[in-house]
């Protein structure tokens, strides 16, 4: 993966850069040796690397936008970091960057259950934003499968979403407000505790865009009451066009269920041979889980259940207790750390419409043969976000771009058939070349101009998204 | 008057404009400051594309009756998640609303509180920006975050950044059943206390509104029968404390009750200005208060304030110190060209916006001053 050449011009100036820093921010804040830059050096994206020239880990704010303001002075350029977690490559250093992480503010500023939002810092992590609510019984929906560790600043960056979103939206349907701090070390609020905004909507524009527009400090989040109750039934099928028409005929038949999992036979096999879940050895496996009150569940998975007989399931197993939604969730949930057993891999993020599930499923396995890579298949089948995992070796000379090539063919292949490239995990460096597959010149060059007007400079995050040789000029400018 | 019928005679006839143009749909969103400039109609580019009731997905030409679509899902059970306000009767106008003007002006109804904006459901657009270039983004598929998200800078950008020739939206079932409860009597104080029990219970509330003088507080539930008694049972229970409580059930009742809050018919055809005010809920009576307003009435759950004000009365002063935003939506010519029919943004957000405007309509064509 190509990234810009340092410029020298900031790496000779990293002794007046830190002490800069140093007079806006304590001296714990301020990471510049060179073997302690080495924690930023890459995110969960681990293939690429490379230290940036330090880091900063501002507590406030103004503390943001004072090191904001010194590295527009001085022509740096920034990349903002959460918790690291992006499988992008979202939060990748060059040489002559400065990491601006925001892990130390992690607070929570307010909560209003009566209008139903909290207001963190954005370091806060997902799951202890919901942590922060339970007590009263709320939640805060999106919940990406990172949730434990990654950020509401990465969080608001990627857009993220989760296995719940087909009923609950992903982040950008749930944020209500955010404090920006813009190149330029300018603060601006954007929405709040009201709904939509009076003018253009810029909160929707800066949900999503990886950190190339501004920082994001706080933000107001809409928090729910829990449901009474969630219970999944697990549904196996000897094909996979079979279990996409089951998932069509059930959003057909008006019921909407929280999450509708999809998994394959590689994916299943190997979650089996490491979690013993108890899952059936079939070619597509569907976790279908609804919410309500239990008789309201009863009702959703009884017609949910006479679908799926009708499709004529090798299995179908319906929970009747916290344990055994525990067991079906369980194989599901260790599906990422199960194929991590058998080898490396790369996770992938397109989507699809899902009517063109059984042709991508049948193509993704041709492709797995042509390759010599094996590929298993877990996905947000309700919304056709797809999560193929490719495994390699990352030993084998060549292995990697080998896989990579594959993977870029599978994207590929998702935008041809109407979907495309990311549907939760954002571009990143990862997708950046293949932008043009899904956007012509002027649909790329439309969202340039937005960068235009938020940083002029091009310092936020610049070799991120687009294809480095469309945003050479602007780089260099 | 231009009446493009494709996608490219759209995008010649803009990058061929010779001035300002006035970009519109079924013409019956008559919100903004006057716009002087030739009528660009998109009445002729219609016709729905795509859709496919077992992915939840729905994609028109920008010039498709709001009416045509709205049919096309009720065939199949479904709908428009958002219930797009009807501007009609409240403005006076005429004509079939457009699903590119619903998108416009981002209308969405009561729903809004569970389901979204018209932004939330938004999940593709097509359209052409100032320069006549043709620009995509978004898509067909509801998790889609590659690129930035253009789609939501264009809901609510009523024709400024660029003319919508093609949206595509995520859509839901139509539920079996709806239920409203109602309470009358109460003040807005209290009336605002029972919308937040109402919201913060876990009974999937999909409607939440007060009107004062009329049918007080407004509830309403959704889905299969069995679910809708059982949470109108639970909510009732929940609110009693707070005074009698009316179960209305007969289907006409329940949709002419919402579509009234919905279009608020309330206000339609009486003499005043129109202000739509959006506010954090508990700050709802507060804010109504202030603008000594003839008539308030509250929708999402107390955030959404409707006011009936006298005629050239500039409500913003009042509500200074008070977070959220107002905008004029009716008024006479005179108001809105002598005052800023939308809220003014800081002037940080001021300039990005104007960024937007100059990058997007670098001529300054699509319907010129129309948001200030």
């Amino acid at each position: 993966m190509q990234m810009p050449d340092p410029n020298p011009a900031v790496l000779s100036k990293k002794a007046r850069l830190v002490a800069r820093f140093l007079s806006v921010l304590p001296a714990d804040a301020v990471i510049h040796d060179e073997t302690e830059t080495r924690a930023y050096e890459c995110d969960a994206l681990t293939a690429y690397r490379c230290p940036p020239l330090c880091a900063v880990l501002p507590s406030s704010t103004a503390e943001v936008s004072a090191i904001l303001r010194i590295c527009h002075e001085e022509g740096v350029p920034v990349v903002p970091r959460g918790s690291g977690t992006s499988l992008a490559g979202g939060a990748l250093p060059t040489a002559d960057s400065v990491i601006l992480g925001v892990a130390r503010m992690n607070d929570v500023l307010e909560t209003d259950y009566r209008n139903r939002f909290i207001r963190v810092q954005t370091g806060r992590t997902n799951l202890s934003v919901t942590g922060a609510v339970e007590e009263e019984d709320f939640f805060y929906a999106p919940d990406p499968s990172s949730q434990l560790a990654c950020a509401i600043a990465g969080n608001i960056a990627m857009n993220s979403g989760g296995a719940h979103c087909l009923k609950y939206g992903v982040t950008t349907n749930n944020l209500l407000g955010v404090t920006l701090v813009l190149m330029d070390g300018t603060v601006v609020e954007i929405g709040g505790a009201h709904l939509d905004a009076g003018g253009l909507d810029l909160l929707g524009v800066i949900c999503g865009s990886e950190g190339q527009l501004g920082v994001v400090t706080e933000a107001t989040l809409r928090i729910l009451r829990k449901p009474e109750g969630a219970r999944p039934v697990l549904i196996g099928y000897d094909s996979s066009e079979v279990a996409g028409q089951c998932v069509s005929d059930i959003i057909k038949a008006g019921v909407l269920p929280v999450a509708i999992e999809f998994m394959d036979r590689p994916c299943i096999r190997a979650t089996e041979a490491f979690a013993h879940a108890g899952y059936p050895d079939c070619e597509a496996l569907l976790i279908v889980e609804v919410e309500g009150a239990a008789d309201e569940i009863t009702e959703q998975l009884d017609l949910i259940t006479a679908i799926a007989r009708r499709h004529n399931p090798v299995e179908l197993r319906e929970s009747g207790s916290a344990e055994e939604s525990a067991r079906i969730w369980l194989g599901r949930k260790s599906a990422f750390g199960a194929m991590g057993q058998i080898n490396d891999y790369i996770c992938l993020d397109g989507t699809i419409p899902v009517s063109a599930l059984p042709h991508v499923l049948k193509r993704i396995a041709e492709m797995s043969a042509e390759y010599g890579l094996g590929v298993g298949n877990v996905f947000h089948a309700g919304d056709g976000n797809m999560h193929p995992l490719i495994l390699f070796d990352a030993n084998k000379p060549g292995d990697l771009e080998k896989c990579e090539a594959f993977g870029a063919e599978i994207l590929k292949l998702c935008v041809e058939v109407g979907g495309c490239l990311t549907g939760e995990h954002g571009v990143g460096i990862e997708k950046r070349d293949l932008m043009g597959t899904q956007f012509t010149a002027a649909d790329m060059e439309a969202q340039l101009r937005v960068k235009d007007v938020f940083d002029p400079q091009w310092l936020l995050n610049p070799a991120k998204v687009f294809p480095l040789a469309l945003t050479a000029g602007r780089r260099a400018a | 008057m231009m009446h493009p019928e494709t996608e490219a005679d759209l995008a010649e006839a803009i990058a061929g404009a010779g001035g300002p143009l006035r970009i519109v749909g079924g013409g019956t969103r008559g919100i903004g400051r006057p716009v002087a400039g030739e009528v660009l109609s998109l009445a002729g580019l219609a016709g729905i594309t795509l859709y496919e009731p077992g992915a939840l997905t729905l994609v028109a030409r920008a010039g498709t009756p709001l009416a045509e679509v709205e049919a096309a899902l009720a065939a199949e059970g479904q709908r428009l998640p958002f219930e797009p306000m009807d501007h009609r009767a409240l403005l006076g106008t005429a004509g079939a609303p457009t699903i590119g003007g619903v998108v416009a002006v981002n209308a969405s109804g009561p729903r809004r509180i569970q389901a979204g904006a018209c932004r939330d459901s938004l999940i593709g657009v097509r359209f052409v920006d100032g320069r006549g270039d043709v620009i995509k983004n978004g898509g067909r598929v509801m998790k889609n975050v590659t690129g930035y998200d253009l789609v939501k800078l264009m809901a609510g950008s009523f024709g400024t950044i660029g003319v919508l020739s093609e949206v595509a939206f995520k859509v839901l079932p139509r539920p079996e059943m709806a239920a409203t409860l109602r309470m009358e009597g109460l003040d807005d104080e209290a009336a605002v206390r029972v919308l937040c029990a109402a919201l913060g219970s876990p009974f999937e509330v999909s409607g939440a509104a007060h009107v004062p003088g009329g049918p007080g507080v407004m509830i309403r539930v959704e889905g299969f029968a069995a679910s809708v008694s059982y949470r109108v049972a639970q909510l009732r229970a929940l609110l009693l404390p707070y005074g009698d409580v009316v179960v209305e059930t007969e289907p006409e009742a329940v949709n002419a009750g919402w579509k009234r809050v919905r279009d608020v018919e309330a206000f339609a055809g009486r003499p005043g200005d129109v202000c739509r005010i959006s506010v954090k809920p508990t700050d709802g009576p507060r804010a109504a208060a202030a603008i000594g307003a003839r008539e308030v009435m509250y929708d999402w759950g107390g955030g959404l304030i409707w006011a009936l004000v006298p005629e050239g009365r500039d409500i913003r002063p009042a509500l200074a110190g008070i977070g959220g935003h107002a905008t004029l939506i009716r008024a006479g010519a005179e108001t809105r060209a002598a005052r800023p029919v939308f809220p003014p943004e800081p002037a940080p957000l001021a300039a990005i916006s104007a960024g937007l405007r100059a990058q997007f309509d670098p001529r300054g064509i699509l319907n010129p001053g129309l948001m200030g």
